[in-house]
């Protein structure tokens, strides 16, 4: 018989379980999300003496308590999906804390195989264990594993089908553990109570569900409520023993069940299953010398700060290359369908809308790719884990948590970073609450989109104080970031901080394919919501920016002026005369003719309508239509700026005759330009970002909120500033 | 008799047995999670720059956490 099997692969993070998952599915890996949370939904495929397995990955939990989104889920796909077998992933050299997961797994009465893994680094560090007799005593099949160099891969994997074909059609046998005189006679009773009544059982094991009660499982106690009275019941239980604990012992049943799980671990331990050979040379000795280095009062952060620096600079100077390239190749897409299209509005949508619209957004891959392949190896490396133990003191008095600073350093927190790998770098960050503050403020960092409307801006007004502006709107966008997320976290996303109780993992060398496999999962994600969505937004733009139409009277109109201009140009030319004249004239014209053509459109039509609110902050429509063509990309706000004043294209990079315009204008002051400034620095993020924040909130009611908060902020902000400036 | 002194006022390279763990609720959660459970072996392995959070080791692995969690944990010097 050869059915398709089922494998999960169950672990603490840190203990090689990811090694592992890669070492046994090799490139037959597919990476989504769970439904509705933002936790990595891992599966592959491996042919075990043939036979087809199919591998989840759970995400890396120290136990299946129901307090992080990893361990319910870890918990309900063991529960609910009954995989054939479950593989424990343990670090062998901390094997003490890695069976406290094993055994709570036992307690479900999965089948369980345990992979004791990183068995050269506990010999190095003169750990021996005898597999065998944990074998034994444990009654689950042990394999030592080294996921790394893979092996004991194939022994492993060969265990586990063997296993769960011994086991197939059985019924679970879930480990029964002492809780000692205090707890054990209230479980009886409450596991006939849960039999009698049919409490759950047809998903989880009876003395499982009355342990959950006792540790007061808001997860089961939720499940269980809808259920009646048994609930009641056992909730009261529970109760009553952790009144009478805390009376007698000042302790919680939590508490004790821990310490008892712990004793059943260490009883089995000392029955000569590890032994330590203390003369060996520790390898986290030589962690803790590197250590005394990174993490030193004034050098950690002084290398922190370098370090921090450097990605920057590897990125975006490096990633400008291939950037290059990507940019290059759109530009000759561009130009190619141009030329075979006959000029229309299919031609005007493929070439604007989907090319330069999909174009502008995939422009961004090189940078997402060295961004998430250099936060890979700090976090394969076991830096990043530093770099939060060093901020956590910080960040925490505005809310967030010592995590939190990746992300705001890639979303341009020194200028010219990017909000989209800012926000996906949030992931690092296992607290929801606090992730989410982070990636609602990270977009207020001064990212490279923006920097060219501030080049403009500040050219023209502060040219003798140019790089102290920069700085400053830098400042300006940490302050805001750290400000609003204090006030985020004391006002919608509140709530008590999420504990640091964190492991710095040893320090090791990254493996280059680990590296690959990081770092091409989170790319391929981004392209694959370019594909989607964005391309379904940069039509939607490119629609509000084209219709309506101008009505053939006006297109008439400006045809019959060109035409006369043509005509004198033609006599001018017969007359040997200057001619310039007339051909700026023409173009007076074109540019005269695509303005009306924008003030027309959807865009240009909202551009006019928000100008009752947005004059107060000094911003008349052209600057509106700029500023709504921003909210798709920040990058366009120069060029749509140019279009509106007037002047056809404007090369981003050459945005002079622009700021000539703006100089003479006598509509900007000062006044106006800090305060668009500071708008274009905190308003809407852009759309990429908004769809990225979505991503990582799990719904489109952050992603909204963003757009309206951050704009709301922006606005009342560069009112202020404005309104004072103009006194 | 040995001395029952808070976590939070051990010295970095100082030894201590664990005493006592208070917290409950998610924080005791995870800290039993991570092994500190009485009678568990800690040393501690150095402070932040700032002082806090504090790092610590157990046996087979260094984790942190801060001081205002450590005052949940007593311990005993050894």
């Amino acid at each position: 018989m050869s059915r398709k099997l089922t494998v999960a692969l169950a672990g603490n993070p840190n203990s090689g379980k990811t090694t592992a998952f890669n070492a046994i599915t090799g490139a037959r890996q597919h990476v989504g999300n769970y439904p509705g949370i933002t936790v990595d939904k891992k599966q592959g495929s491996a042919f075990v003496d043939g036979r087809e397995v199919q591998v989840i990955d759970l995400p890396g939990t120290y136990s299946l308590t129901a307090y992080t989104m990893e361990e319910v889920v870890a918990r309900s796909v063991v529960a609910d999906e009954r995989p054939d077998m479950v593989i424990d992933v343990a670090n062998a050299g901390a094997l003490e804390r890695n069976l406290y997961l094993a055994v709570q797994l036992m307690e479900m009465g999965a089948p369980l195989t345990i992979a004791l893994n990183m068995m050269d680094e506990a010999r190095k560090q003169g750990i021996r264990i005898d597999a065998r007799k944990l074998q034994s005593l444990l009654g689950v099949p042990v394999v030592e594993t080294v996921a790394r160099t893979g092996e004991g891969i194939e022994s492993l994997m060969l265990t586990a089908v063997a296993n769960a074909d011994r086991q197939a059609g059985k019924p679970w046998e879930p480990l029964t553990i002492s809780y000692g005189p205090d707890l054990d006679p209230v479980l009886e009773e409450m596991v006939a109570l849960i039999n009698r009544e049919q409490f759950l059982t047809d998903r989880y094991p009876a003395r499982w569900v009355a342990i959950k009660y006792l540790e007061n499982d808001e997860e089961i106690q939720r499940i269980g409520r809808p259920l009646g009275a048994v609930a009641a019941e056992l909730e009261a239980r529970a109760r009553e023993v952790a009144e009478h604990l805390e009376a007698t012992l000042k302790t919680y049943p939590e508490a004790v069940i821990a310490d008892y799980r712990y004793g059943y671990i260490s009883s089995i331990l000392r029955q000569g299953v590890v032994s330590r050979l203390d003369a060996l040379e520790d390898r986290l000795a030589v962690s803790d010398k590197i250590d005394q280095v990174l993490t030193h009062r004034m050098f950690g952060p002084l290398i922190m700060l370098g370090m921090l620096f450097l990605i920057y600079q590897v990125t975006f100077s490096i990633g400008e290359i291939p950037m290059g390239w990507v940019e290059a190749f759109f530009g000759w897409l561009n130009e190619a369908v141009s030329n075979i299209l006959p000029d229309g509005m299919l031609k005007s949508l493929i070439v604007s809308g989907v090319i330069d619209g999909v174009g502008g957004v995939m422009g961004f891959v090189p940078l997402i790719m060295l961004m998430f392949m250099q936060i890979a190896f700090l976090e394969d490396s076991g830096y990043m884990a530093r770099i939060a133990y060093m901020l956590d003191r910080v960040f925490r008095f505005f809310g967030l948590h010592g995590c939190s600073v990746m992300p705001f350093i890639v979303s341009g927190g020194i200028a010219g970073g990017c909000a989209v790998p800012g926000v996906m770098a949030s992931r690092t960050l296992r607290s929801p609450k606090e992730k989410l503050a982070t990636l609602l403020t990270a977009p207020f960092m001064a990212c490279g989109a923006k920097l060219p409307v501030f080049l403009l801006i500040v050219g023209v007004f502060f040219e003798e104080h140019q790089a102290g502006v920069m700085f400053s709107l830098t400042l300006v966008g940490w302050v805001s970031a750290l400000l609003v997320a204090k006030l985020l976290r004391s006002t919608v996303i509140r709530g008590e901080a999420t504990p640091f109780v964190m492991e710095l993992p040893p320090y090791r060398v990254p493996t280059f394919r680990g590296l690959m496999i990081h770092t091409w999962e989170r790319t391929w994600q981004y392209i694959k919501k370019a594909g989607t969505v964005i391309l379904a937004i940069s039509i939607l733009l490119w629609l509000a920016m084209t219709f309506p139409k101008l009505s053939v009277d006006q297109l008439a109109t400006f045809e019959t002026q060109r035409t006369e201009i043509s005509a004198q140009l033609e006599a001018a030319k017969a007359e040997g005369k200057e001619i310039a004249k007339f051909e700026e004239k023409l173009t007076e014209v074109d540019n005269l003719e695509s303005e009306e053509a924008l003030r027309n459109s959807v865009a240009g039509r909202i551009g006019i309508a928000i100008e009752p609110l947005t004059k107060w902050a000094g911003f008349e429509w052209r600057t509106n239509i700029a500023l709504v063509g921003g909210f798709a990309a920040k990058e366009v706000i120069v060029s749509t700026l140019g279009t509106a004043y007037s002047l056809g294209e404007v090369d981003v990079e050459e945005a002079q005759p622009l700021a000539e315009r703006i100089a003479n204008d006598p509509h900007w002051t000062p006044a106006n330009a800090v305060s668009l400034l500071l708008f274009v620095l905190l308003y809407a993020p852009c759309f990429v970002t908004v769809v990225a924040i979505k991503q990582e909130a799990g719904s489109w009611g952050w992603a909204i909120f963003s757009t309206v908060f951050n704009t709301a902020f922006a606005l009342a902000l560069a009112t202020a500033v404005y309104q004072l400036g103009s006194l | 008799m040995s001395i029952i002194l808070p976590l939070r006022e051990l010295k970095v390279g100082q030894k201590a047995k664990i005493h006592s763990v208070t917290a409950s609720g998610e924080l005791g959660r995870r800290i039993r999670d991570m092994g500190l459970i009485s009678g568990a072996e800690i040393e501690i392995t150095g402070r932040a720059p700032l002082r806090d959070p504090v790092a610590l080791r157990l046996i087979g692995f260094t984790l942190s956490l801060r001081n205002n969690e450590a005052d949940y944990i007593t311990v005993e010097l050894l």
